[in-house]
């Protein structure tokens, strides 16, 4: 019996997290809690130093290993690192709130580790089982996370709900892992694509089989990522977690889970493209539709940027069912640039909370301009850019999402797209009504940490430049869709 | 000497940075740094277009001082800049005006004064921009960024009810502008460019014509604004302070019009001849309909914006009349007039619209009121604000030797080529004008002393002397000689006629 040892220089990073997250929580038992920052820059570090392993070991190749349940490919980097990035950003943003809330603990950023090691797994696996334990181990981390307000009653009913609901879409997901296995006989992604499509699909019972897998793998998705009609628990969590877990779960799990999709649905399913267009047009429209008309009547920022964040999944959905390179590329454009953005939003609740003042409601942005004309122009860029007006990078987003749909014939789905980011231009300009049109309601000075603001007014200026000069990001995520190996 | 010079963006950008600059002194005891240097940077940028007048060449329909640089390589997007014989005196008109909204804000503007001349300045150079774009995602950003500060400055300096103005206004426009960049992006895939001039060049069907005509229909008849779509123009113009309303009727109003010229017709020309009865008829509502809703008005700014759409009105239809001057002449000569009566009408509407809205301006700065009614007899206190109100007033109803006559005439008389009724109808305004506008200056500035308020007025102070008297030589130079204006336009002109009726098909 021989051994074969596995490549292991394409998981570095991923070995590097999990060592580094593992060493956190042991070290952080013997950290007291004044020198708690210790845990925060260890983990910053961490992300530091696994972002330079990424780019050593970028190329241009796709290498396989662990017996092809793992991938390494330029696209896994990018979103690697972008992950990496807005994680950071995350951790940056959350220390002040979570230190005005006594929350200031290494769980918050070992969970963090972990979960960020969940997404790597997810952008790199290829094989059904590794994507279902990149998938695990992140949804597990993001349940404690939203649990970790113990003494708070909505952050554990939140915590409840959401572990609840997420076990049943686990379940769907792996009932239709399942399936796909029974059809094809493998769980190697690439293989099953083969098998797939040297499959006569016209008329036979593994068809319907084949068929009623791909529906639970895709509500097994949605769930996920929030697509309506599995979006439900979208606005409670978000509203429920304490907003630094929100702004985690709203930011980089949303490019996992893009990852995660171009695996199983467009790599693995790729054949059956047919077939699922049209679930997924379904879903992106309702998506659309009812998170911007329904964030229209939310009065708390934090819901009514979950029902944003639904309609947003409804247009990386666009980009994902036109089922072209460009598409692809321009769904993974978006999905970053809402990372991006996402990460600003919840950043600036963060900055407006202090300790007893979670400045979740849409009242307390009133007069922003009089308190703070810097950051209400910051939010002010923000909320432009999930509009989708130019000269932001959301706009961009939206450009080439709905480029994508036009070439793919379906220009009545383009004309849906912009009716409903006309009804969803409204509760941004509401925002912007209430920070510059309205008095302020109460003076208090925005107290937060420095290098919080410093690095907050660097996301939303960041926005604006790249909406300026959006061809290199753009140009990235082309490359990167160009070298995937599609069946 | 400037040929080799990148001189468009310059004066597209010289403001921008100019206003990022203002906003540094956004303190309330920088206000008047924050005046002085707004005005050097409208001025400065006002200068930099004077080369593209002189050094213009008026023989050619060609692109001028041109710039072509990669902007986002992946969807072949362009940074590509030019005017020709349209655009260029736009470009001009928008540097000038807000030169003088700048100056028309100074006093009045004390909340945020850096705000507000900031937002201004971004708005100059985004204006420029959709006037100089070339490519037509570039046009886009531009339009539609161009939106931000304006809703910004009804929102916030606007009158009592700002929020619904400007929302509305936001939302009307966006929605308009969302389908043109649908068809932008199915030409896009059709011909694989973004190129305004490419685009010219595409070959479409008439079905695609057809539908491209009215995406590009929706928005520029919500910015022009055509009836039906234009009830947001009076609630903006009725809240915005008085600058935003100069702005808005001098120039935003134009750029619908300046679309109708890029985009429709050249691009979707056989659509444009399936469809200019339309186009045609929905000019004359305005120009008839519109009239009337003006004629009852008791709101100064409120007549003043149905004025507007009346006038735009005008020009629509010197657009759309150009395939049945054709068809009835058989020649381009008259189809030509057509339209270059309604290009220099956009010119001179930017400048009377302006002055009648800084007008008001002045009236509403002293009594805090619009109504008509509250006015009455102004003329005994304010002598020489009477001379100038009086001036854009005939200017406005068309009185020959004014900017207002030219423009009008010459579209008058095209329609003659067309249709008698149409050119009857055409011609109505003629007295439709003059009653609401001559009506209005009898009720605010003639008769007897009405009130109080109205003996206590004085008269302008130099700032609105300057203003004012800045415009005026305006309307008479160009009421009186306007042929350096046709000059310039002329060869762009025969370029267009030639375009529109090469078919597509």
């Amino acid at each position: 019996m021989t051994i074969k040892i596995p490549d292991f220089i394409p998981a570095i990073p991923e070995i590097f997290i999990l060592s580094m997250a593992c060493i956190i929580l042991i070290a952080d038992l013997y950290i007291s809690d004044e020198r708690r920052v210790i845990t925060y820059l260890l983990s910053l570090a961490t992300l530091v130093v696994a972002a330079m392993l990424t780019i050593n070991l970028h190329d241009t190749a796709t290498v396989y290993t662990f017996s092809g349940t793992f991938i390494k490919d330029p696209m896994a980097d990018v979103l690697k690192l972008f992950v990496y990035l807005v994680s950071a950003v995350v951790f940056i943003y959350a220390r002040g709130y979570l230190l005005e809330r006594k929350l200031f603990r290494g769980e918050f950023y070992t969970l963090g580790l972990f979960g960020v090691l969940g997404m790597m797994i997810m952008i790199s696996a290829h094989n059904f089982l590794t994507i279902y334990l990149g998938l695990e181990l992140l949804s597990l981390a993001l349940y404690s996370m939203v649990a970790l307000q113990r003494d708070s009653s909505n952050a554990s009913e939140a915590a409840m709900k959401y572990f609840v609901l997420g076990a049943i879409a686990s379940g769907l997901l792996l009932y239709g892992m399942s399936l796909l296995y029974g059809v094809s006989g493998t769980l190697d992604i690439k293989v099953f694509a083969e098998t797939i499509a040297s499959k006569d699909l016209s008329s036979n019972s593994q068809n319907i089989v084949l068929i009623l897998g791909t529906v639970m793998v895709i509500s097994g998705m949605a769930f996920k990522l929030g697509a309506v009609p599995f979006h439900m628990w979208v606005p409670d969590i978000y509203h429920g977690a304490p907003t630094a877990v929100t702004l985690y779960i709203s930011a980089a799990p949303k490019i996992a889970a893009f990852a995660m999709i171009m695996r199983l649905l467009v790599d693995g399913l790729g054949g059956l493209h047919a077939q699922w267009q049209d679930i997924l047009i379904l879903m992106a429209i309702l998506s659309m539709g009812i998170g911007n008309i329904v964030a229209i009547a939310q009065a708390n920022i934090k819901r009514m940027l979950a029902y944003s964040t639904i309609s947003h999944v409804g247009f990386i959905m666009l980009g994902i069912l036109s089922g072209s390179q460009d598409g692809y590329s321009a769904a993974m454009f978006y999905a970053i640039v809402y990372a991006i953005m996402s990460a600003g939003g919840f950043g600036m609740v963060l900055l407006m909370s202090r300790a007893g003042f979670e400045a979740d409601q849409l009242d307390d942005y009133k007069g922003l301009n009089e308190r703070s004309p810097w950051y209400a122009f910051m939010m002010l860029i923000l909320m432009f850019s999930m509009a989708g007006v130019p000269p932001t990078l959301g706009f961009y987003a939206k450009l080439s999402v709905i480029q994508s749909v036009v070439k793919a014939d379906l220009v009545w789905l383009a004309v849906v797209a912009v009716i409903f980011s006309i009804i969803g231009a409204f509760y941004y300009l509401r925002m912007i009504k209430l920070m510059y049109f309205d008095k302020a309601e109460e003076s208090a000075q925005i107290t937060s940490m420095p290098d919080m603001r410093f690095i907050l007014s660097l996301n939303s200026l960041a926005i604006l430049v790249l909406g300026i000069f959006p061809a290199n990001l753009m140009a990235i995520c082309s490359a990167a869709i160009g070298s995937l190996m599609l069946i | 000497m400037f040929a080799d010079s990148p001189l468009l963006s310059l004066v597209i950008w010289t403001p921008i940075i100019g206003g990022a600059l203002v906003l540094l002194a956004s303190k309330d005891e920088h206000a008047n740094t924050a005046r002085w240097l707004s005005l050097f940077f409208a001025i400065v940028t006002f200068l930099l277009t004077i080369p593209l007048y002189t050094g213009f060449d008026v023989a050619t329909h060609k692109m001028q001082f041109v710039e072509l640089n990669p902007w986002i390589a992946t969807f072949s997007i362009n940074y590509h800049l030019g005017v020709d014989g349209i655009s260029m005196p736009l470009v001009l008109l928008t540097a000038f005006i807000t030169v003088l909204a700048v100056i028309a804000g100074w006093e009045v503007i004390q909340y945020k004064t850096a705000q507000y001349m900031a937002a201004f300045l971004f708005m100059n150079g985004l204006m420029i921009g959709v006037f100089c774009a070339l490519d037509a995602i570039l046009f886009y950003v531009f339009w539609e960024a161009m939106l931000i500060p304006m809703f910004l400055i009804i929102g916030i300096w606007g009158g009592e009810r700002r929020v619904y103005a400007t929302i509305k206004f936001f939302l009307y426009t966006f929605l308009g502008s969302v389908f043109m960049l649908v068809a932008l992006i199915y030409m896009y895939t059709k011909g694989g460019s973004f190129g305004i001039l490419d685009l010219h060049g595409l070959k479409l069907t008439l079905t695609e014509q057809i539908y491209i005509f009215l995406a590009f229909l929706l928005a520029f008849a919500v910015k022009v604004p055509m009836w039906p779509v234009h009830t947001w123009l009076p609630d903006a113009h009725v809240e915005a302070p008085t600058g935003g309303s100069v702005v808005l009727a001098a120039i935003m109003l134009k750029m619908g019009t300046y679309g109708f010229v890029r985009f429709s017709l050249p691009i979707t020309p056989d659509a444009s001849k399936e469809l200019d009865w339309l186009m045609i008829v929905l000019s004359l509502i305005a120009v008839v309909y519109i009239a009337f809703v003006a004629l009852v008005q008791k709101d100064m700014k409120k007549l003043i914006a149905y004025s507007s759409i009346s006038h735009m009105g005008f020009v629509t239809l010197g657009f759309f009349m150009v395939y049945t001057i054709f068809e009835n002449t058989g020649g381009v000569s008259g189809a030509a007039m057509g339209i270059e009566g309604a290009l220099v009408q956009m010119i001179s509407h930017g400048f009377v619209s302006g002055a009648m809205f800084l007008c008001v301006g002045v009236l509403y700065d002293r009594l805090h009121s619009r109504e008509i009614a509250d006015y009455g007899g102004v003329v005994n206190t304010m002598p020489v604000f009477a001379a100038f109100m009086v001036l854009f007033a005939m200017a406005n109803a068309g009185l020959p030797g004014t900017s207002g006559f030219v423009g009008e005439f010459m579209v008058i008389l095209a329609a003659f080529k067309a249709n008698f009724w149409i050119a009857f109808f055409a011609a109505t305004t003629l007295i439709f004008g003059a009653a609401y506008t001559l009506w209005m200056v009898k009720r605010v500035v003639f008769g007897d002393i009405a009130n109080d308020g109205v003996k206590a007025l004085t008269d302008i102070n130099k700032r609105e002397f300057l203003v004012l008297g800045i415009l005026a030589v305006a309307v008479l130079w160009l009421g009186v000689w306007p042929a350096p204006v046709i000059e310039v336009m002329s060869a762009s002109v025969e370029n267009l006629v030639t375009q529109v009726f090469v078919s597509k098909l």
